[in-house]
């Protein structure tokens, strides 16, 4: 097997990913780093956020109101630690990418212009027209190309970390277009392959985002922190699930039901704000979480909208006019007409929540190490946390910098004061890697296919893990999860061959998925309240007693994971109550 | 919402196959796939994939395009297969690799020369003054935003050069979209870097290769407007040619 030896390798080339990299070519000129990713770069899904990403820079703005904001929004499960290193490097970051060439919006001054966001108090999100992921993305991998010592390899496909001694010192990963396997070894490996949306059927992820990362750690046994905690979006577009950014509603567009009526005053979110003048935390500007259980309890009084594509509400856009809407919200309005057949600025758009963001993930600490030595997360992969049990639109962007960046600096830190690993036990993990992928092409066409086994996982994931959940939803639920799991052993190719090999890659990526969905249902079943995304019917209230706490699934085989809990790190805010009534002030 | 999106109709595809494993030559293949009037193209090779033929090799991610992974030839055009809707296609629908690219497998093409070309055309900032992070943002006028937006639009999804003629006869040509990037570059007010791009772009292989078919312009997704980019280069070349030439006294 060829193998490619590096100082250090970053499994994952999206907005995360690129952070360390870059950050690694500037700390130092002479290491070598590899970038591995599935996709070439500039197809991660960074691509795809739309709204904008959170930094104080305003003056009437401060750290300790984003740092408020933050923390409520989670329910109170963020790590505060985390949090006040986030708040204070996320203006940092956004001004570096300012000055690597990001198109953010300006004022009339030419300094950079914010927009209002849910669940924030202030506005602060920077944005780029509705297109802010796409330009980020785009503007790190442009300025990645001037550092000559980041060597790229696209469309590979990692496979299994390489854990000796302790330590985790690189992994194996399939060339797509040669359908080879490689090897490589690393002082130390950071993981930035995003979220996992796609193990449920209705969301706003792109093909990619299957969670291979979130398996790769978890597989070599660093726990997965949080899995439970799944974040609904609640503007999607009905029939393909197509994100319809925040932004909307910052700007201010309204949510009604059949009725014409916006519904979230009933919901503890009023009173009521004029049409047209969004007040921020209130109403539409309501956190996410709160938003899209309002949703789901309208369908469930029968004030919902009913179309071809289920129960929706309307979004309305029509006040904001033609002009703003194609100033602000240009890619909203082409989404709209192409998958709809629906222009914003003339009719009223039906919109239903859809599965959006994992606040879950590897856990790290806030220098972005995982349990395991020699790896380090970052992104939608890992949990900090900063997200706590809800996360906040616009947070996340901000988190694949901060905490991209860090992990990079981090894992040089550690190669550096690592000495030279047991080649030869590596490279015997290597093959064992290589000798599990040859019996999965040597496996007979049984009865499993890939894509039956699949369907059978994102509906019981939407059956037991949704919007409210029940203790027997959730059983259900770990139970069908548990037999796709035991039945996925039994999966086979029907494309044998070497080149560009989707089957095989659909195979793996299903595998990875029905990892992740475990570690959701069996931590969701277990935590026996209701926090931020967490919504239970038969334990409808936040139990501060018991579930301050976050749960920490380890792998287990065949079997479900092991849940084990930790504290939350409190530093100034004590659990409050989460206020988005304008009632307040 | 009463209307004919949610039908379902048998679609005819001919997609064009190709594993350099098992195939001495390309072929088209003919598929029936039952869709659901308001799908995209791609929709219906997800479905294909999913049910019919497993070993079928496409890119795809975003599905709301976005990420430029899917770009091929639908019925001889270059498209993102996630933003041609079947509604606009009646008949029998061919589906092929995009033009002037290296087949790798069925619908995969070898973009290695493109990637190649958007590096060598240096598309990140070259700063004309540099700041340090105390010193917070540059200032830019919203109407200096203007000026390069457009041409920061480009998803890479590589419509532009399997429409572009002159890529096809001219494979060094560094081709619309890699231009584009670069005077982006040039355009935007805190750059300092037109120069060290000029020496890319302003030669046989860059803008002089181009004449001026707009072909590019046309299958944009984006509206990046490719063609306006290579122009406005042209132009500016020219002055610095003559500004080179017979000019030089004036500056003595
Ligand atoms: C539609 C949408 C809109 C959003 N809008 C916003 C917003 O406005 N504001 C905000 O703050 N957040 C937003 N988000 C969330 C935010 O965009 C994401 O959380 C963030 O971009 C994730 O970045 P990442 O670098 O962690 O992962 P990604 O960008 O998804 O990158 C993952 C990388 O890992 C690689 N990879 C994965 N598995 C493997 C493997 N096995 N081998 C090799 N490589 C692999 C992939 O190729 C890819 O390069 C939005 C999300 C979505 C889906
Ligand atoms: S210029 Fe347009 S067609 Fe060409 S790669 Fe960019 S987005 Fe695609
Ligand atoms: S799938 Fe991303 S552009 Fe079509």
């Amino acid at each position: 097997m060829e193998t490619i030896q590096t100082d250090v390798a970053i499994i994952g080339a999206g907005g995360a990913g690129l952070r360390a990299a870059i950050a690694l070519a500037q700390a130092d000129p002479k290491i070598r780093i590899a970038l591995i990713s599935k996709v070439y770069p500039m197809r991660s899904h960074t691509c795809a956020a739309e709204g904008g990403a959170a930094g104080v820079i305003k003056d009437d703005d401060s750290f300790e109101q984003h740092f408020h904001d933050t923390v409520g929004g989670g329910d109170w499960l963020s790590d505060q630690d985390a949090v006040e290193y986030f708040i204070h490097e996320a203006p940092k970051e956004l001004i570096q990418l300012e000055h690597w060439g990001c198109p953010w919006n300006r004022e009339a001054d030419g300094s950079v212009a914010v927009r209002p966001f849910g669940g924030m108090k202030i506005k602060r999100t920077w944005f780029a027209a509705d297109k802010s992921g796409f330009h980020i993305l785009h503007t790190l991998f442009q300025t990645s190309l001037q550092f000559q010592n980041i060597q790229r390899f696209d469309e590979y496909y990692a496979t299994d970390l390489l854990v000796d001694d302790g330590r985790c010192q690189g992994f194996t990963a399939i060339e797509m277009r040669s359908g080879q396997m490689r090897c490589f070894k690393a002082g130390a490996v950071v993981i930035a392959g995003g979220g996992a949306g796609r193990m449920f059927p209705f969301n706003t992820n792109g093909a990619i985002k299957t969670g291979d990362g979130m398996a790769l750690a978890y597989r070599a046994g660093a726990p997965l922190k949080d899995m439970e905690f799944v974040q609904y979006h609640p503007t999607g577009l009905p029939n393909t699930g197509t994100l319809l950014t925040e932004a909307c509603r910052g700007e201010g567009g309204v949510l009604l039901n059949k009725d014409n009526y916006r519904f979230l005053q009933d919901y503890g979110m009023g009173p009521e704000t004029p049409i047209g003048k969004p007040e921020l935390k209130t109403m539409e500007l309501g956190p996410r979480d709160r938003v899209s259980q309002s949703i789901w309890h309208e369908i469930q009084r029968g004030r919902s909208v009913k179309t071809a594509w289920g129960d929706c509400v309307w979004l309305d856009m029509r006040h904001l006019g033609e002009k703003k809407i194609d100033e602000r919200l240009p890619f909203v309005r082409d989404i709209c007409i192409s998958y709809l057949g629906i222009d914003p600025v003339k009719e009223m758009v039906p919109i239903r929540p859809v599965v959006h963001y994992m606040m879950g993930g590897i856990h790290t600490d806030t220098k972005a190490a995982t349990s395991l030595p020699g790896l380090f997360a970052a992104g939608e992969c890992a949990c900090v946390s900063i997200n706590g049990a809800n996360r906040l639109g616009s947070n996340s962007l901000v988190e694949i910098l901060v905490f991209g960046k860090r992990a990079g600096l981090s894992a040089l830190d550690h190669a550096r004061s690592q000495k030279p690993g047991n080649d030869a036990a590596l490279t015997t993990l290597a093959d064992a890697a290589q000798a599990k992928l040859r019996a999965l092409f040597m496996r007979n066409v049984g009865k499993e296919s890939i894509s039956g086994l699949r369907k059978e996982m994102m509906d019981t994931m939407e059956e037991g893990c949704g919007i409210y959940r029940t203790q027997e939803s959730m059983a259900k639920t770990c139970d069908k999860i548990s037999e796709l799991r035991r039945r996925y052993q039994n999966v086979a190719l029907h494309d044998k061959t070497n080149v560009y090999n989707t089957d095989l890659l659909s195979a793996l990526e299903l595998g990875s998925m029905l990892d992740c969905a475990e570690a959701v249902a069996v931590g969701g079943r277990e935590r026996k309240e209701s926090r931020g995304a967490h919504q239970r019917l038969d334990f409808t209230a936040r139990d501060d007693s018991k579930y301050l706490k976050h749960s920490m699934a380890y792998y287990n085989g065949l079997e479900p994971p092991r849940i084990d809990y930790r504290d939350v790190v409190i530093t100034s805010s004590p659990p409050g109550v989460r206020d988005y009534s304008g009632a307040k002030k | 919402m009463s209307d004919n999106r949610m039908e379902v109709r048998q679609v005819e595809l001919e997609v064009l196959r190709y594993n350099p494993e098992t195939d001495q030559e390309p072929k088209l293949q003919k598929f029936t796939v039952p869709c659901v009037n308001e799908w995209c193209v791609l929709d219906a090779l997800n479905y294909l994939k999913d049910n019919l033929d497993p070993t079928l090799a496409y890119r795809w991610s975003c599905h709301m395009q976005v990420c430029g992974s899917c770009g091929m030839m639908i019925n001889g055009e270059p498209k993102l297969a996630c933003k041609a809707m079947l509604r606009d296609y009646p008949g029998t629908i061919r589906i092929e690799p995009l033009a002037h690219f290296p087949v790798e497998r069925d619908l995969v093409t070898v973009a290695d020369d493109f990637m190649a070309k958007l590096k060598r055309v240096k598309p990140y900032l070259i700063p004309g003054q540099p700041r340090t992070l105390e010193d917070g943002e540059y200032k830019q006028s919203p109407e200096q935003l203007k000026r390069y937006r457009q041409y920061a639009m480009c998803i890479n999804c590589m419509l532009c050069y399997a429409a572009c003629p002159e890529y096809g006869l001219q494979p060094k040509f560094i081709g619309p979209a890699a231009i584009a990037l670069a005077h982006r570059y040039n355009q935007d007010s805190r750059d300092g870097g037109r120069d060290e791009r000029q020496e890319e772009i302003a030669t046989n292989e860059g803008v002089w290769e181009c004449t001026f078919v707009g072909a590019c312009s046309e299958v944009c997704p984006k509206h990046v407007d490719p063609a306006a980019a290579l122009q406005q280069v042209k132009v500016a070349s020219t002055v610095d040619w003559y500004l080179e030439h017979f000019m030089s006294w004036v500056k003595k």
